[in-house]
């Protein structure tokens, strides 16, 4: 089995603005991103179930051919820098994707 | 080496964040090639919404002023327009005098003066009220409509002018533009898209570009970054001969705080990227065709707004009994009740809240946090924010002696439950805001959407 990590090069969580956190997997080569892809371990319903999120609180789970990528985003439950938010950038979000299984 | 500006290319430096430091040389360099356009954004909503709020600028004077004195020198220099945009940080009006003032002070240092064109975009609650009645505000990723209370409970709104708002100004050939909230891409795009060049490219350009070496690699920032529009392409080049652009550097700029990466929607449309081309022409070098702009049926421009939520005491403390540590839910709960009770007829319940970052359980992720096992020893941060100062203090110093001398199961160290760093443990933090707008309002003049205003 492998896990992100030692498949992409990048893996990242920041604001798309105050009400949303974006996540980016950027793929070493295209070699990777196919078998990501074509191994079906990352989907929209495992990252759900890694974040602790509904499906409609999870936005655009999308795969990008042209970058090598896998892009998603995350309703935040209250906005950025405002009273009971812990990460008023989101950059520190990304971390439970660093060791989900990608591959068998 | 940079190239040389050829003729019918439009060559723009920008720098990604005013006062946060860049490589000088890479803005001379720049400048001796031959440029068209300097452009630096100043601004973000990703400090939170304190900027905004308080009117207070999020970069320092002194970092501000190192920028904004060298690109002043390079506009002398070379002659074409500067432009900043989102002044201060969230744009508001107290931004744009701020960063007016920084201005005037270094123009008066170095004995010249300069043609300058102020763009405001602060917005009267009257105008976005009315906006409201007339039923041109959208919802957008809050997911809820704008009621009249939330413009009125705003301390600020700006809104994140597009290209159009720069041309009253940039029409006059001024030296120097000081923006409010801009569409970071308009810093760039306004002038290139005034000059007649393809919607779709100079946007896409502007996007990348926007951050200045962000879109290079070393990925490390604090440097500056060249677009060179031409007809039918553009160019993404460093001007800094360690750095480089690649394919993937490039393409990957458009997937940043954004959602979807194959549409960029700004105000009047959208870039489309469906049939964009990033190809490397050499080692450092991307070339880009193919983007294009769809316009949208209404103009709109998105508007932040942002209240005063109350004002912070904080305490910080640390625990390492590991039973204290497996009873925390509980013991939070109990803290909680217990200042519930004990200030029963002296502090209204509703005029305060009490949050527990508990780092070392869930305190960076709450409940998106997967890991259900605490670290050996936790940090506990009890954030609460009152209606007024004194209420914030008081109910902290509550916390404070609660979570010290709380019982729970197993408590064998009856003397005290915290480890605290500090004396006094309590500190207070000031006003708290919340972004309580951000919708999109369809304006008629996107032209005229500004406020131009002339230095003299």
């Amino acid at each position: 089995m492998k896990v992100l990590s030692e498949i992409a090069e990048v893996i990242r969580s920041k604001n798309a603005g105050p009400f949303v956190v974006t996540f980016d997997v950027f793929f070493t080569d295209k070699a990777a991103f196919e078998a990501v892809r074509a191994a079906g371990l990352v989907t929209r319903q495992a990252v759900c179930e890694r974040y602790n999120v509904g499906d409609n609180e999870l936005l655009g789970f999308e795969f990008y051919p042209f970058a090598n990528a896998l892009k998603f985003s995350i309703k935040r439950e209250v906005s950025a820098g405002g009273p009971r938010d812990a990460d008023a950038y989101g950059a520190q979000q990304h971390a439970p994707l660093l060791d989900m299984p990608a591959l068998p | 080496m940079i190239e040389r500006k050829q003729d019918g290319e439009f060559v723009v430096i920008s720098n990604g964040m005013l006062g946060y430091g860049f490589r000088e040389q890479s803005l001379w360099d720049a400048v001796e090639a031959g440029v068209d356009l300097i452009a630096a954004d100043a601004g973000s909503s990703d400090p939170g919404p304190y900027y905004l709020g308080s009117g207070k600028p999020f970069v320092g004077e002194a970092m501000t002023r190192r920028d904004l004195s060298l690109l002043v020198r390079a506009q002398v220099q070379a002659g074409v327009p500067l432009v900043i945009g989102s002044a201060g940080g969230a744009g508001g009006d107290a931004q744009v005098d701020g960063l007016v003032r920084i201005l005037t002070d270094i123009l008066a240092d170095l004995g010249i003066t300069r043609k300058i064109a102020v763009v405001r975009t602060e917005l009267d609650k009257q105008v976005v009220q009315a906006a409201l009645v007339n039923q041109r505000i959208q919802t957008f990723e809050t997911g809820a409509p704008l009621a009249p209370a939330d413009i009125d409970a705003a301390s600020h709104i700006v809104a994140q002018m597009g290209c159009e708002a720069y041309w009253p100004a940039l029409r006059e050939a001024p030296d120097i533009i000081i923006g409010g909230r801009a569409w970071d891409v308009a810093n760039i795009a306004a002038l290139p898209l005034l000059k007649g060049y393809d919607r779709g490219l100079t946007l896409h350009m502007g996007k990348i570009v926007e951050c200045g070496s962000l879109a290079s690699r070393p990925t490390a920032g604090g440097d500056l970054i060249i677009g060179r529009l031409r007809e039918d392409h553009f160019i993404v080049e460093p001007p800094n001969p360690e750095r480089y652009c690649t394919v993937q550097s490039v393409a990957a700029h458009t997937f940043y705080e954004k959602t979807d990466p194959l549409m960029l929607a700004g105000p009047g449309g959208t870039v489309d990227l469906t049939h964009t081309r990033f190809e490397q022409i050499d080692p450092r070098r991307v070339k880009v065709t193919g983007s294009a702009f769809r316009k949208a049926d209404r103009y709109t421009v998105k508007l932040e707004g942002a209240r005063l939520a109350g004002y912070r005491a904080l305490t910080i403390g640390g625990a390492r009994d590991p039973n204290f540590i497996a009873h925390l839910d509980r013991i939070q709960a109990d803290i909680v009740a217990k200042i519930r009770e004990t200030q029963a007829g002296v502090v209204d319940p509703d005029s305060y809240s009490i949050t527990f970052h508990r780092y070392g359980v869930d305190g960076v992720m709450g409940k998106w946090e997967p890991v259900k096992q605490p670290a050996h020893e936790v940090g506990l941060l009890i954030d609460v924010i009152g209606e007024t100062p004194q209420i914030a203090e008081a109910v902290c110093g509550l916390a404070r002696a609660s979570v010290l001398h709380v019982g729970f199961p197993g408590r064998v160290a009856t003397a005290g439950n915290i480890a605290f760093p500090f004396s006094p443990a309590e500190i207070e933090a000031g006003p708290v805001y919340e972004f309580n707008i951000y919708h999109l309002m369809e304006i008629d003049d996107p032209e005229g959407f500004g406020r131009t205003e002339w230095l003299q």
